[in-house]
């Protein structure tokens, strides 16, 4: 059973025939083609596939896109604007917060989740906004500095959403 | 080569395709579309062990969207990394070895077509008895997994160096011990996946897949589906990781261009992470006894090693993985009489095969325990014995491994003084305990696994018009900056700017073949190619620069982005001096080839090549833990780690590959896994039972970079990316049973084993699932 979904995809309003049972990342991925969001394991184990609806960090893989009608998905590929990385995606490039890549997307999706919410955030609090985003490259340590140097970066040119 | 500046290397840049990464658009196989490609899926059995009657396929061929299916009638021929032990099939035939092993295959319109018609697949068996653990499949009684492997033993090992009786006699004190550590898998973050397309009017085939060695991949699909290898394209995308899983090619590609052919068009398959488990590959479970004499003083006398290995069904690398176990004792420190005995048994469980400090890690962590437990036994400084027993490079060790560079001592001061081990190590309060202790690894097999005699790397540099600079290379970056550090050799050398540069890898119908991203051979070997490659470019601008300035060669200064007359003012730019360098000649194309010395391959003993090298890397590791008496939780406070790569290319990629390995080597030694139940079905095949560690387990881990300078290591670079690992896993294992008093001899260091032991009870290694009997047939 296919319904008409009417929602807001990284800036860009969409209406697309959408079946009940499918799943926000097959969406992204297989019907629009955005495949910057990653799938890593079966099924919320890995954090690969955090968007942001409505602002808050989601796995992809668990949010059937029928639930999101009439939100705003943004993925990683809506973050550089302008031919400018964003804070995060700048960090984590200068600061090696990515190595393989794979984890990265979800990586830097929950983090900007983390730094609208909390610009100032203390490494507590980003190694637990962080802890259902699985790494198997770096053992975190600069993925914990990359974010932090973000904060600092949005602070100064972005000015945080305070 | 002796530099005060570098301009290339030794800068820390982010990875060449770093923004990629960071903004979505890098590729990774399953991330590539094809109009009109069909879904592949693979039935696995769900027996351990059984002799196949029939696979009935007719049912799902029957349904609608189903395009094609195959089963192990479709190919009979095997593979394997490995020319001397090629003993699987892509698709079972005639037996099952484990649980998961793949039966047929399903091409369909979709996925949910393909999922439905593995459900309509029947297959008919005969149970065989089935062994999950190594001492079921060595009994006398069982039945063979392989007809021609008698005990079920892949491989034995028996090598000794030295006079080890003697060594043993001359001790003062001697000690044994028998350490058990679980089999853990790579869990690379991305999903096996493959994508096979088949042009049937022409009969070429083109797979992009996750591997971590392509021209291996062309290989064996050109074997299994008996083709031409110059009809078949292999194109390696971005890599999600592979930490050896990706070395051997592995049997869904094969599956997936066997698909591919048998419906003449494009199969795009994506393994779920259940299947990835099963693919496995990984570390096998090893029962490890070590045997350490030591005069009173702490220098060491002689040891001795049995290693068994639980290998699982099939050969993979097996061989190479219980030489390592035994070859790599040698090259860390100077022990003057080595016995070693390993053997690797088949079993009814996912083959095992390489993974990040391949075959050596559960060796290092067996002995670096001994070694700390009689320092002391005997009132010494763990960290004293460690010096006392130094080797003195260059040397070669007793089993004909040569040791040019060797920057140890100074990794152990440096743990020293990070840690504060001096002063803290006797005073750590109640529950809390440092633990230090050392690794090493090659960079680079000096032999390569195919003797084919070709050069050992090779790398093209293609200048053009456009006076960018393209660097062709087979060399496999799947995460660990491989790309990035050969730019930064060319450079070096050429002085240009970094944005007239570009990498194209692996394709195999543009660049040239490498070996491949396994034993970290990678920087050390082609990087070395590109630094002549580069040189030899440069002789050409130098050439051309001199012809356009009317001067001789010599008179020429490179400085990069100009071209100057030496003592002069006159001078002209790059782009002047590649459009003289193309009058005539065109297109330029120089190429660097690298090659280790057969000196440098080994000693004469069977399996001697294994373990051999031109520069071994070396690391000391640091821990602090903090142990919680009631939960039995071990949580990781503090990593010091100090890595000898030679020459860190790149500072900020070296940290982060001793970061990576070091945390590996924690996930390994406190919570990792693989486990299987009586049926041998996998049951942790998913990242909440097979625990990763999270952000919030994860300590900070500082890096010292240690540079020794090898004399044959491009800029005098080693690898860094796999000698801390086992480091790691012995220095954990320390420091648990220093804030404990406990010594802890199995893997991983769980909650309720530590709460076991300490509360006096022995507690054995994880109670294995017993052998699966049939009535009738003798176990």
């Amino acid at each position: 059973m296919k319904n008409i979904v009417a929602l807001r995809v990284n800036g860009q309003a969409r209406e697309s025939a959408v079946a009940d049972n499918l799943l926000l990342i097959d969406y992204l991925r297989e019907v629009l083609h955005l495949t910057g969001t990653k799938q890593g394991c079966d099924g919320g184990e890995c954090g690969a596939c955090t968007v942001l609806v409505d602002g808050v960090p989601r796995l992809a893989c668990l949010t059937l896109a029928a639930s999101v009608a009439g939100s705003h998905v943004e993925t990683i590929e809506s973050l550089a604007k302008g031919g400018r990385l964003s804070a995060l995606q700048q960090a984590f490039n200068e600061k090696l917060g990515t190595q393989c890549g794979f984890c990265t997307p979800g990586m830097i999706m929950a983090a900007e989740g983390l730094l609208r919410r909390v610009p100032d955030p203390s490494v507590e609090q980003i190694r637990t906004a962080l802890s259902g985003n699985l790494c198997r490259c770096t053992g975190y340590t600069k993925i914990i500095e990359s974010v932090q140097a973000a904060a600092a970066a949005r602070d100064i040119h972005e000015g945080a959403p305070k | 080569m002796n530099r005060t500046r570098y301009r290339g290397a030794g800068q820390r840049i982010p990875l060449v395709d770093g923004i990629e990464k960071v903004t979505g658009k890098a590729r990774y196989t399953a991330d590539l579309f094809e109009p009109g490609a069909l879904a592949g899926r693979i039935y696995r059995s769900p027996y351990a062990h059984a002799e196949i009657v029939r696979v009935d396929v007719s049912e799902a061929l029957r349904l609608p969207g189903v395009v094609g299916v195959i089963t192990g009638a479709d190919c009979d021929k095997t593979y394997g990394i490995l020319p001397i032990a090629q003993n699987e099939y892509p698709l079972a035939r005639d037996k099952v070895r484990y649980f998961g092993e793949p039966v047929a295959a399903v091409a369909a319109v979709d996925d949910a077509t393909a999922a439905a018609a593995l459900k309509l697949i029947r297959m008919e068996v005969r149970e065989l008895p089935a062994y999950f653990t190594a001492a079921q499949a060595r009994a006398e009684s069982a039945v063979l997994l392989h007809d021609n492997r008698k005990g079920n033993l892949e491989r034995e090992v028996h090598h000794e160096f030295g006079d080890v009786a003697a060594g043993f006699a001359a001790a003062e004190l001697v000690r044994e011990e028998v350490f058990h550590a679980s089999e853990v898998t790579h869990a690379h973050m991305e999903p096996h996946a493959c994508l096979a397309h088949f042009d049937p009017e022409r009969d070429h085939l083109t797979v992009h897949s996750v591997t971590q060695v392509p021209y291996y991949v062309h290989l064996m699909l050109a074997q299994c589906l008996a083709m031409d290898t110059s009809r078949i394209r292999v194109i390696k995308p971005f890599v999600g990781g592979g930490f050896g899983a990706r070395t051997e090619t592995l049997n869904f590609e094969i599956i997936c261009a066997l698909l591919a052919r048998a419906v003449g068009g494009t199969v795009r398959m994506k393994l779920s992470r259940e299947e990835t488990f099963l693919t496995h590959r990984g570390r096998p479970e090893s029962e490890v006894r070590m045997k350490i004499g030591m005069k009173r003083d702490g220098r060491l006398t002689a040891c001795q090693l049995e290693m068994i290995m639980r290998g699982g069904a099939y050969g993979g690398y097996g061989i190479v993985t219980i030489l390592y176990a035994g070859a790599l004792l040698n090259g860390l420190y100077d022990i003057p009489a080595v016995k070693y005995d390993g053997y690797r048994v088949y079993s009814n469980t996912p083959p095992c095969g390489a993974m990040r400090g391949h075959g050596t890690v559960n060796t290092r962590y067996a002995f670096e325990c001994v070694l700390d437990r009689m320092a002391r036994e005997l009132g010494l400084d763990p960290l004293d014995v460690r010096r006392k027993n130094l080797l003195r490079a260059p040397t070669e060790t007793i089993n004909g491994l040569k040791v040019l560079s060797y920057g140890l001592p100074e990794c152990i001061d440096k743990v020293e003084q990070a840690s504060g081990w001096r002063e803290r190590k006797d005073r750590m309060p109640r529950g809390r305990g440092l633990g230090i202790a050392c690794s090493h690894y090659v960079s680079g097999a000096a032999k390569p696994v195919h003797w084919s005699g070709e050069p050992h790397a090779t790398v093209l540099l293609k200048l053009d018009f456009d006076a960018g600079v393209t660097i062709l290379t087979g060399a496999s970056d799947i995460g660990q900056g491989s790309s990035t550090v050969m730019t930064q050799a060319v450079v070096e050398i050429l002085g240009i700017d970094y944005r007239r540069l570009r990498v194209v890898a692996n394709d195999s119908a543009i660049t040239p073949k490498d070996n491949g991203s396994y034993s970290s051979r990678v920087t050390f070997m082609c990087g070395n190619a590109a630094i002549q490659a580069a040189e030899n470019l440069k002789r050409i601008l130098v050439q051309a620069a001199a012809k356009r300035l009317n001067v001789a060669p010599d008179q020429v200064q490179c400085h990069g982005e100009v071209y100057q007359v030496a003592g002069e003012e006159r001078q002209i730019p790059f782009n002047e001096v590649v459009a003289q360098a193309l009058v005539d000649t065109g297109t330029i194309t120089t190429k660097g080839t690298f090659t280790c010395p057969v000196e440098f391959q080994g000693g004469k003993q069977r399996g001697g090549a294994v373990g051999s090298t031109m520069g071994f890397s070396y690391a000391a590791i640091g821990v602090e833990v903090d142990v919680d008496p009631d939960l039995g939780t071990v949580k990781v406070e503090k990593v010091w780690a100090a890595m000898d790569c030679g020459f860190a290319i790149n500072p900020l990629s070296l940290e982060g590959q001793v970061q990576g390995a070091v945390w590996m080597g924690m996930a390994q030694a406190l919570c990792e896994q693989t486990q299987y139940n009586k049926d041998g079905k996998h049951t942790a095949a998913n990242f909440l039972e097979y625990r990763v560690p999270t952000s919030l387990d994860s300590p900070d881990i500082d890096v010292a970079i240690v540079e020794s300078k090898d004399p044959n290591g491009p800029f005098g670079a080693k690898e860094g990316s796999e000698g801390p690992l086992a480091g790691m896993v012995a220095a954990l294992a320390i420091a648990v049973q220093n804030a404990t008093g406990v010594a802890f001899n199995a893997l991983p260091l769980t909650p309720d084993r530590v709460l076991d032991g300490i509360a006096g009870r022995k507690r054995p290694a994880r109670a294995p699932a017993p052998a699966k009997t049939l009535e009738g047939v003798p176990v």
